[in-house]
């Protein structure tokens, strides 16, 4: 027997559309009531009426949450696809529709259903194609036929000009991740009652979890199309139906993906997940240290910019301020990269060392392209193995050293930036070989890297010692 | 609780998760793009939902959708994203949904370059979409509030039904510093408003359509009322050697830390300067900057734009400012301030406000 009666989905009376309203916006004739009735129905019949979120677009149902007694959102023009997209994620529970005409869903929204669909999003999409922009006027739409005539294409719509109708059931079934795809038509009562099947369906599937269904119903515009109601829907079986095929595309039985809600963390697990990993013990007291504007600059694989950030977390161990700041971008692809670092007992301003006191430079055109901006009796030290000329500056003070032959010897030409700046610490006292020592295991998972680069350190402070620190003092400007 | 060296760019994500963050949706863009590196890592990572989108328009909107359903939102971006994001969030504006956004500025206009500019302060501070709208505007100047705004934007967003922005630039992203982690969780308390596909919910609705005009008229006289409250109840700054300064620098971000030590140096030759730093962009530290205008002889606002939040310090102190610009993704050293700044003191004819 077939009860005739409003689904209870629909409000009694539409007060969101005004007090007591009890008719849609809809015009004689017009297929969206056809859609809403049997998708309130299947809501009602599936019992999923308090778990569904309806999301309305931007078109003639952009008020179809005058009529649904579910939760509601209304969309952007052509992001409903998106936004469900948010909820399905964010709710579990829920089940979503996405409720679109051609306008929206394959024009201005073509990126966000492909993608939704590529992904197998948890939601029904409804997709009312009816050739033709209602609520703007009757312009063309993706899906308007050739020839036909829109406010748009007042000559009907010409391939040359304005291309050719846009299938989405075609489109779609082209991707692998959505479940189940089927074109319907609204035409007349038998094929009223298949489209109920697919929306049950695509329903169904949202209750088992199944995935991104997608259901396309050919829908009449008599206003638009300029008929009367019962030539538009002979026109949609007779004219829409050749061109846009009504059939089952897709119906997997077995999702391609299956749904798995992820491990939420708890609250002291999520604290645990960000809390400083391992603390070492440093011992030091606190000292004052003259500010140290450093440049750390050398080739792309020297390892200047992780040398960099090594020091200032050195620094920060031993309780100073500190900063880091790479030189990033295409500079990094030319001759040198480099990094600002500062270390201070004091609140550190611009991060930015444009006037270094310290410059570490690794390589030729890192001592060429910095020389200059070092401070008057600044230091500077420099990569002897790979710069063979003397610095063209009396007022600076310059330590020669080969750190890539001493790091080559350790056995690690990468732990180069680790010999100078251990050579660095020496000199300057700003940080404890001890802390170099302590945070190198912090600071690499591999332990035979551990080992190499704390030799490293070792054989830098025995080389300073045999070459550095006689010869060197504060006054010996070279 | 020890601090830990992390950059910017990661910080915004760690406080953001710890602040009740459920859900990034983003598009990669230089020089945000670790943001979603570090967000793709750990949202997933602690059972939260990270989902890289098509785009920015479809991941603003996405946001839109996972606000509606009372999730804790963010995404991250430049200013080519959030350009693309202006339809969003008039949407999100218009219905009051809660959302995070970062903007780490990158230069403009156009495709620009990935070198810090802040020159997105009029779309990201002035409401950037269409409508009578506002953003809720953090300035963080420093890796610690990266982390601590984003830890405190959630619920900000949620008490006001605002988006937040956290606008940053490229160098407060990239730069690496002692940060102290929260260590206490914070979470989204049920929303009356929010959809959560069950029966309480059922019968809430989010929109921003209002086809009449009268509905609609007080729609935005609400929202009028709303951002009034904000700006009685949220402006924040902070201030280095106001207290007898007649040289006034105003600046946020990595502007207002090269000021910090352009002021140091001043104070080093014996002169009077201070330092008015905005931690909110909108609401406007305008009062504040009304009565310093009495007190100080210059304003100067340095900017890595061509004058944008000076307008603002105008409008507050009534009077005209020094504008020290600069464009492209050129950033200035202490010296090149310095030097403005001396040059500008041996004027004696500024007009007092």
């Amino acid at each position: 027997m077939v009860k005739h009666a409003k689904p209870k989905t629909f409000y009694d009376t539409f007060e969101r559309r005004g007090p007591g309203e009890k008719n849609t916006t809809y015009c004689p004739g017009c297929g969206h009531g056809n859609a809403h009735k049997l998708i309130a129905e299947v809501i009602a019949e599936l019992g999923i009426q308090d778990r569904v979120i309806f999301c309305s677009p931007v078109g003639c149902s952009v008020f179809a949450y005058y009529y649904f007694d579910t939760g509601n959102v209304q969309c952007s023009h052509g992001r409903a696809p998106a936004v469900a997209t948010g909820l399905s994620r964010a709710r579990d529970n829920a089940i979503v529709i996405s409720y679109q005409g051609d306008g929206d869903l394959a024009g201005i929204g073509m990126g966000a259903i492909m993608h939704a669909a590529n992904r197998g999003e948890h939601m029904a999409v409804f997709f009312i194609n009816n050739a033709i922009y209602g609520m703007t006027g009757g312009q063309m739409a993706p899906t308007t036929l050739i020839g036909q005539k829109t406010t748009t294409t007042p000559f009907g719509r010409s391939p040359g000009r304005e291309g050719f109708p846009i299938r989405m059931c075609e489109l779609i079934n082209e991707l692998q991740a959505p479940v189940y795809i089927e074109r319907v038509s609204l035409g007349d009562a038998a094929r009223i009652m298949r489209a109920k099947r697919a929306v049950k369906q695509a329903l169904l599937n949202q209750v088992n979890k199944k995935g991104f269904s997608f259901v396309e119903l050919l829908s009449p515009c008599p206003i638009n199309w300029k008929m009367t109601p019962i030539e538009a829907r002979k026109w949609l079986i007779d004219t829409m139906e050749p061109l846009f095929p009504v059939k089952v595309f897709r119906n997997i039985e077995e999702p391609p993906v299956k749904y798995e809600p992820p491990k939420v963390l708890s609250d002291a697990e999520l604290v645990n997940h960000f809390a400083a990993t391992t603390e070492i013990e440093i011992p030091v007291s606190p000292r004052e240290v003259e500010d140290q504007y450093i440049k750390i600059a050398g080739f792309g694989g020297q390892g200047v910019m992780s040398a960099g950030v090594f020091l200032a977390n050195c620094a920060i161990k031993e309780g100073f301020n500190a900063t880091w700041l790479p030189s990033y971008g295409p500079e990094m692809r030319g001759g040198t990269a480099n990094a600002s670092v500062i270390i201070s007992n004091n609140q550190i301003g611009t991060p930015l060392v444009s006037s270094p006191n310290v410059l570490i430079a690794m390589n030729a055109p890192s001592l060429d392209t910095f020389e200059e901006t070092v401070v008057s009796s600044g230091l500077v030290i420099v990569n002897s193995s790979l710069v063979s000329r003397k610095l063209r500056r009396e007022d600076v003070r310059a330590i020669y050293a080969p750190v890539t032959e001493i790091a080559k010897d350790v056995g690690l030409i990468a732990a180069a930036s680790v010999v100078a700046l251990t050579l660095y610490a020496c000199i300057s006292g700003a940080v404890q070989i001890e802390t170099i020592k302590k945070v190198i295991p912090l600071s690499l998972k591999k332990k035979a890297l551990v080992d190499v680069n704390l030799k490293a350190v070792e054989a830098a402070v025995e080389y300073y010692q045999k070459n550095i620190k006689e010869a060197y003092s504060y006054t010996s400007v070279k | 609780m020890a601090k830990q060296l992390i950059k910017g760019n990661e910080a915004v994500v760690y406080g953001a998760l710890l602040g009740g963050a459920t859900h990034f949706f983003g598009y990669p863009i230089t020089p945000a793009s670790e943001i979603a590196h570090a967000a793709a890592e750990y949202f997933v990572s602690t059972g939260r939902c990270f989902l890289q989108a098509e785009d920015e328009v479809n991941a603003i909107n996405m946001l839109y959708g996972a606000a509606s359903a009372g999730g804790r939102v963010m995404t991250a971006s430049s200013g080519p994203g959030i350009a693309l994001m202006s339809e969003g969030l008039s949407y999100l504006a218009g219905a009051e949904l809660p959302a995070v956004v970062v903007d780490v500025q990158r230069a403009g206009p156009g495709l620009g370059n990935i070198w810090p500019e802040q020159a997105d302060y009029n779309m990201v501070v002035k409401g950037g979409g269409h409508g009578n709208y506002r953003n809720i505007v953090l300035a963080p100047f420093s890796a610690q509030e990266m982390c601590d705004f984003a830890y405190r934007a959630f619920e900000l967003a949620e008490r006001y039904r605002m988006t937040v922005f956290i606008l940053a630039d490229a160098y407060i992203g990239q730069i690496m510093e002692a940060v102290e982690v929260p260590t206490k969780v914070h979470h989204s308390p049920r929303k009356e408003w929010a959809l959560y596909a069950d029966r309480e919910s059922r019968h809430n609705l989010i929109t921003s359509i209002l086809m009449n005009t009268e509905l609609l008229y007080h729609h935005n006289k609400k929202l009028q009322e709303k951002y009034a409250k904000v700006e009685r109840e949220l402006v924040e700054w902070e201030e280095y050697d106001t207290e007898d300064a007649d040289f006034l620098f105003v600046a946020y971000g990595i502007s207002a830390r090269i000021s910090l030590s352009v002021v140091r140096e001043l104070r080093r030759l014996n002169q009077k300067a201070g330092l008015l730093r905005p931690k909110t962009l909108y609401p406007f530290p305008s009062a504040r900057i009304a009565e310093l205008s009495r007190q100080v002889r210059q304003i100067a606002v340095v900017e890595l734009s061509n004058g944008q939040m000076a307008a603002d310090v105008e409008l507050a102190a009534r009077r005209s400012v020094l504008k020290y610009n600069w464009m492209g993704g050129k950033v200035p050293s202490i010296q090149e301030v310095l030097e403005l700044a001396k040059e500008d003191m041996k004027q004696t004819t500024t007009v007092r406000g």
